[in-house]
């Protein structure tokens, strides 16, 4: 129904577009039609080429070789201006929006000719509304959840009349709920024949939702399939280009002693926008791995700070590691007792970005690795323990002595939660631990993960993918707005349940999901 | 202290509000497209010497008042182009240009000093300017106060209403999404940046011409400093500048009457720190109080921006 040869023209169509970047060949002689009403995807992993391939249909990037056609007629994107008024719109996987500014001024912003702002109000409203994409034109930004959030983005995309929606990985941010909305959403607006390429690494999204799939690995196109077609192991392998490995689970049920205990832990955030903390309380057993699951910004980041150390508890007793309470003392203190820790952000958090891999891996190590004596770093062991870091969990790098930041994301976080792990921590406590890295490397962090619990280690693990919690996880809870759920059996929890307590579909008062505040994020 | 010399404490209180009005103005506009100019007291020292050397030299206080606009704006400029298009550290230039400000008005103003020069005429309506106590409160300044007032209502104005006021906060609030979106984000700058020394050129103005009709040397007196502090203190909204410069100006011409009164038994040096103590004092209170965190500071303030490519 595609056949960019049949007689009427591709809403859009790519040939041979190729985009060098230093040291990089990102799109190499890429072909792919959409057709008008086609929802298309692009699947590849991280790295493979999709971002830069949609910035250049979308004008941020220009290709340094190959065509585009729009409507059958060449074209050169000059600039996303030029974009907006062939009639292509797109949703950015990071947003570009205006925390302490109002959803309408966000909206006229990003319009070329918003036009008077009381009917601009009324157009949100209405076209809001028709979608069922429900928004407040008059609240501010930053009291929104990110899934309210993007639907700011798809409105003022939508008020342009896009003939072709660009949707980069819209759907990390939301809960399930929220991304079955979405896809009704998108459903209805290719039944009026806006053709939508929609970007992902998700296999079930990509069979529930497209008609068509372009499978990008390496910058080039790999595969064109129907997705209905396929099974999702046989697009993860032509994604991946190998099979799968699948990790080894270890047996359930034979948890140990408590390792982590924490009761009425309260916490006020320091940043402006924060969320605080309110009566958390979970228990992590030797064995165990935990999964906390929720949508972004919910207190995942101030739940992980107050657990490592890096700020403090009102009472020692509030926070226990094998029995003994820490909530009084410092990181390093924690870090001797053997908890390890993973923070979310890579540069500047987990890694000192201008210091070498050796330096980085000394900065949490040396606790437990004993890498200082009283006076000195000592040089050969900090090394020994870095390249074994980088040799265990395949970090690519030139060498121990690079930068962090010269690494990848995805090299990054791997070089990250080897040295955690292979500190042998009695509690390990990580963040989005594959966010960023390819399917290959992710089963090898899962794996290492699993191998750590199944030593006697408890293993705290917070994450937005549900599927990797599903996959890993013993027990889970969510938080929401700063507030833990009751921990859930993995085995007997459904994506349902979990995500009505993510929030539902947030900013819908209707909604039965307005349990624990699910209805706003009001800091 | 009789009625008429209430009317008179009021009056000087209006005068010694109108300069800090002006700077805090031209700083807000700049802070909140997320630049921090600390050069204020220079660009009024700039405005100040400027606006007395082309009056004394043109006989023409209009003239006057056009190049102390002018000067503060050419200091901006030249700010702009260290920080904007050049990315330099914003506190480190600002501070160098309130030094180079000091500097080159001690410079210029040299020929200047103990000359007497005809004050900005008060713009007297017949009959109403009359009237008792309202009379000489309301009407009877000169045409800067009446354009302090006007560029307060403006800019509030520009900020709430206007297209180009929701961009400028927008860049201000964050840049990199302004580029994304497709603003051209040191364009808008520049203009603030601009815009923020012709006011305070402005302010330098009415100091010289009108405040204390002659030149001297650092005659604004840490005025730069309070404005800036006054930006923070209005927690960058114009109609809470307005009351802020007034507060301050109040708390200036409080301190000269009480070291004029006598009696209280405390040095003059003490008493002329109390608007500086109270600026402290404000700032204290603002960054410890329960409010902390919600300031509305333009989130990109002070950040330089360089888009990529």
């Amino acid at each position: 129904m595609n056949d960019p040869v049949s007689t009427t023209p591709a809403r859009l169509e790519v040939q041979g577009v190729t985009k060098q970047f230093p040291g990089v060949l990102a799109n190499d002689h890429v072909d792919f039609a959409v057709a008008p009403g086609e929802i298309h995807a692009l699947l590849g992993e991280n790295g493979a080429g999709k971002s830069t391939l949609v910035k250049m249909i979308y004008g941020v990037l220009h290709p340094d070789e190959g065509q585009i056609f729009w409507n059958g007629e060449q074209v050169s994107v000059a600039d996303p201006r030029a974009a907006r008024q062939f009639g292509i719109g797109m949703v950015f996987q990071h947003f570009s929006l205006f925390e302490a500014m109002t959803v309408l001024e966000n909206i006229a912003l990003g319009m070329d000719e918003p036009g008077d702002m009381r009917e601009l109000a009324d157009r949100v409203t209405e076209v809001s509304r028709a979608y069922g994409l429900p928004l407040e034109p008059h609240r501010n930004v930053y009291t929104l959840s990110v899934g309210e959030r993007q639907r700011i983005e798809i409105v003022r995309c939508l008020l342009q009349n896009p003939k072709l929606l660009i949707m980069d990985e819209p759907t990390s941010v939301l809960t399930p709920q929220e991304v079955e909305r979405l896809f009704e959403t998108l459903r209805q607006l290719a039944s009026e024949g806006v053709s939508i390429l929609y970007i992902s690494h998700k296999l079930h999204e990509i069979k529930a939702l497209c008609d068509h799939a372009t499978i990008l690995r390496g910058g080039k196109v790999v595969a064109e399939c129907d997705p209905d077609a396929e099974t999702a192991q046989t697009m993860a392998q032509l994604m991946i280009g190998e099979e799968l490995k699948t990790v080894s689970r270890r047996a359930g049920g034979n948890f140990g002693e408590p390792r982590l205990v924490v009761e009425g832990l309260h916490m006020a955030s320091e940043e402006i926008h924060g969320v605080d903390l309110r009566n958390i309380a979970l228990e992590v057993r030797a064995g165990e791995i935990f999964g906390i699951a929720g949508v972004a910004g919910n207190g995942q980041n101030e739940l992980l700070i107050a657990l490592s150390g890096e700020r403090l508890a009102h009472h020692a007793e509030i926070i226990r590691i094998d029995d003994q309470p820490v909530g009084r003392m410092s990181a390093g203190a924690r870090r001797r007792l053997g908890v390890c820790c993973v923070p979310e952000e890579r540069n500047g958090h987990g890694a000192v970005p201008a210091m070498s891999l050796i330096e980085n891996a000394v900065l949490s190590g040396h606790h437990r690795m004993e890498l200082l004596n009283s006076i000195f770093i000592k040089g050969a062991e900090a090394r020994r323990f870095a390249e074994k870091v980088v040799a265990d969990f395949d970090v690519r790098t030139p060498g121990a002595e690079a930068s962090a930041g010269s690494l990848s994301g995805g090299n990054l976080q791997k070089f990250i939660v080897g040295r955690e792990i292979l500190q042998n921590p009695g509690v390990l406590i990580v963040s989005q631990p594959t966010w960023g890295v390819d399917a290959g490397a992710a089963a090898t962090i899962h794996q290492a993960l699993n191998d750590l619990a199944s030593e006697g280690a408890a293993v705290v693990v917070i994450s937005q993918d549900l599927d990797e919690l599903l996959a890993i996880t013993d027990r889970l809870a969510v938080i929401n707005v700063g507030v833990l759920s009751n921990a859930l059996v993995t085995a007997e929890a459904s994506v349902e349940e979990i995500g009505l307590l993510m929030g539902g579909v947030h900013g819908l008062d209707a909604h039965p999901a307005a349990q624990g505040g699910g209805e706003t994020h009001a800091a | 202290m009789t009625d008429s010399s209430a009317v008179l404490v009021l009056l000087t209180v209006i005068s010694a509000a109108t300069p800090l009005l002006f700077a805090a103005l031209g700083e807000l506009i700049t802070e909140k497209s997320g630049v921090l100019n600390l050069g204020v007291e220079g660009m009024m020292l700039a405005g100040a010497v400027a606006a007395f050397a082309v009056a004394v030299t043109t006989g023409s206080s209009t003239l006057g008042v056009f190049a102390g606009a002018l000067a503060g704006a050419i200091l901006a400029f030249a700010f702009g182009v260290l920080t904007l298009t050049l990315a330099a550290n914003q506190v480190a230039t600002g501070l160098a240009l309130t030094i180079f400000g000091i500097g080159l008005s001690a410079l210029v103003g040299a020929g200047f000093v103990g000359i007497a020069v005809t004050p900005l005429p008060k713009l007297a309506i017949p009959g109403v300017s009359d009237l008792p106590v309202i009379g000489s409160l309301v009407f009877g300044h000169d045409a800067l106060v009446y354009l302090s007032i006007v560029a307060t209502v403006a800019v509030a104005w520009f900020l709430k209403k206007t297209r180009g006021g929701m961009i400028l906060r927008a860049v201000g609030e964050s840049d990199l999404s302004a580029h994304s979106i497709g603003y051209d984000v040191i364009g808008v700058r520049y203009r603030a940046v601009v815009f923020g020394g012709a006011m305070s050129g402005l302010g330098g103005a009415f100091l010289s011409l009108a405040y204390t009709p002659m030149w001297a040397e650092e005659m604004t007196a840490g005025r730069g400093w309070i404005a800036l502090a006054l930006v923070v203190f209005a927690s960058w909204r114009p109609w809470r500048v307005l009351f802020g410069a007034y507060l301050f100006g109040g708390v200036t011409i409080l301190q000269l009457y009480l070291q004029g009164a006598g009696g209280l038994d405390i040095p003059s040096q003490v008493m002329s720190m109390l608007p500086y103590l109270a600026t402290i004092l404000v700032l204290t209170v603002i960054a410890a109080g329960p409010w902390k965190g919600r300031l509305d500071a333009p989130a990109c303030l002070g950040r330089p921006f360089r888009p990529s490519t």
